[in-house]
């Protein structure tokens, strides 16, 4: 991966002024981002006060609170998980404070062992973390103790410098929401044209959304590398449709799937919603393997696939938690999800939702659908917002506030 | 190009979004296929709200509906060319 550090001050603050846009020449674009201990580079540089479980909120959200600048991220669970459910619930918690978006973290469990097993986790990245048991201290003495260390990383982290990257070390995540017919036609393929020119230039990529790809698997699995690899999209697929829908169904999906938003929107059937999703991974693209819910990729650059729910805050949380550092958000009728600790970049073609709704939109298509912006211009356009919003620019859903950080639940606890 | 009241993904396709807010019943609608920029003119036979479908052809009840150049699923009741095509009269094949 070619790296470029800043040779002098002036001259990096020459460049951070303006911002990059994707060249048409070949060259590739950079970005600025904060390169951390294992070499994973950030476009975020958060300090969070990360909860072992529920019980823990309250502490983490009074550091938070002390330590002006530093993040807690509440949640609902942590308690009483066992076997999968429970190794995907330490994925995650241990994912999120490894996001190279975050440059230390705070841990608060109930108790010290599950709290040091989510610390050791974080810990191997090499980054700054502690963690502190709430038992035989009580809330009062852990926040003090807490906020102290959070102090001390929050003015470490301050001081840490961007530095000018290859977009190659860019991780970037997609998943639609809120879908309607128009992100068929403008939106999701502007994605795709993304990754048609990203990935070539070695980003990784990945997109999810297993229950919505239900009447396009035929398709989705042919865009596989290889076949050993589209056997193993289509054995996760067929664990959905025989663990989830066959085992749960009532009558059948037609009261969730298509969503009651989407069908506002315009789309009829499962199928329909299935080959517009499938617009986000390009014409070129191939997926190079699939990954567990919160799995990191290990098949080096290139297309992931990740099993997930088709839910916005669940399936964002999943690949922010694999290390993903942006997110690229295609919505027809208007979905608002943020992330804590990653940028979601909203893009829609809907002309009515950038009438209604222009405080979320980060990126106007909709000129796709009035035949003056072409896929291509599109997709220049996209690259240029996430080179933007690598280099500080704050979204739609971070200036709003929006910061969903939802676990995947497997099944019931204990 | 006009902007176009229509947009077909494929040629094989038998439905279209309307992609303009307010389109009226009686609207002579310019429709492009997107994928080859190919365009031909069709009647709106009602009131379609953005977003929503019309179909190219007559169809039958029981006939496939196309759409990505790809089955969205089965027609529930005789659909005219030009009418709104959606939940009350097609369904998926799935569930």
């Amino acid at each position: 991966m070619a790296r470029k550090k800043i040779k002098s001050k002036s001259k990096a603050n020459d460049k951070a002024k303006k911002s990059v846009p994707a060249k048409s020449n070949g060259q590739s674009p950079s970005f600025w981002g904060w390169r951390r201990e294992n070499d994973r580079v950030g476009v975020r540089n958060h300090v969070i006060i990360l909860p072992l479980d529920d019980l823990s909120n309250a502490a983490c959200e009074a550091v938070a609170n002390n330590i002006k600048g530093t993040l807690a991220l509440p949640h609902a669970y942590g308690r009483l998980q066992f076997g999968e459910d429970l190794e995907l619930f330490f994925r995650t918690l241990i994912g999120t404070g490894a996001n190279p978006n975050v440059a230390a973290v705070v841990v608060i469990g109930i108790e010290d062992q599950w709290t040091k097993r989510v610390v050791d986790g974080i810990k191997k990245t090499g980054k700054p973390v502690v963690g502190f048991g709430i038992e035989g201290t009580g809330d009062l003495m852990t926040i003090a103790q807490a906020s102290r260390a959070a102090k001390d990383f929050l003015q470490w982290a301050s001081e840490l410098q961007r530095e000018e990257c290859d977009i190659s070390e860019l991780w970037v995540s997609t998943k639609c929401g809120e879908s309607d017919t128009t992100t068929g036609l403008a939106s999701c393929p502007t994605v795709g044209n993304m990754y048609d020119k990203l990935i070539p230039q070695g980003i990784y990529g990945v997109f999810g959304e297993t229950s919505e790809i239900t009447g396009a698997e035929h398709l989705a699995k042919a865009r596989a590398a290889n076949k050993k690899v589209g056997e193993k999209w289509m054995k996760v697929w067929q664990a959905y449709e025989n663990e989830v829908i066959q085992a749960h169904k009532t009558n059948d999906l037609s009261d969730s799937q298509p969503t009651k938003g989407n069908i506002a929107g315009g789309l009829t059937t499962i199928e329909e919603k299935a080959l517009g999703n499938l617009e986000k991974i390009g014409r070129e693209c191939k997926y190079i393997d699939v990954l567990a819910p919160a799995e990191a990729p290990r098949k080096g650059p290139g297309l992931y696939y990740m099993d997930t729910s088709s839910a916005a805050a669940e399936c964002v949380t999943l690949m922010a938690a694999a290390g993903y550092a942006v997110h690229t958000f295609p919505t027809g009728q208007g979905n608002v999800i943020g992330n804590p600790i990653v940028p979601v970049i909203k893009i829609t073609g809907n002309p009515r939702t950038v009438r209604t709704m222009s405080e979320h939109v980060d990126v106007d298509v909709s000129g796709i659908l009035r035949r003056n912006l072409t896929i291509p211009r599109a997709g220049d356009a996209l690259i240029e917002m996430i080179v933007r919003t690598a280099n500080g620019r704050l979204t739609a859903a971070e200036a709003l506030g929006h910061r969903e950080y939802v676990m995947t639940k497997l099944y019931r606890s204990a | 190009m006009a902007v176009p009241q229509l947009l077909v993904h494929e040629k094989k396709d038998t439905v279209g979004v309307v992609v303009i807010e307010g389109l009226k019943a009686g609207t002579d609608m310019l429709c492009v296929v997107t994928a080859d920029n190919s365009s031909f003119k069709l009647k709106a036979k009602m009131d379609v709200p953005i977003g929503h479908k019309i179909a190219l052809v007559d169809i039958k009840k029981g006939d496939t509906i196309w759409k990505y150049g790809q089955d969205i699923g089965i027609a529930k009741a005789k659909i005219a060319k030009g009418a709104h095509l959606h939940v009350h009269n097609v369904k998926t094949k799935r569930w």
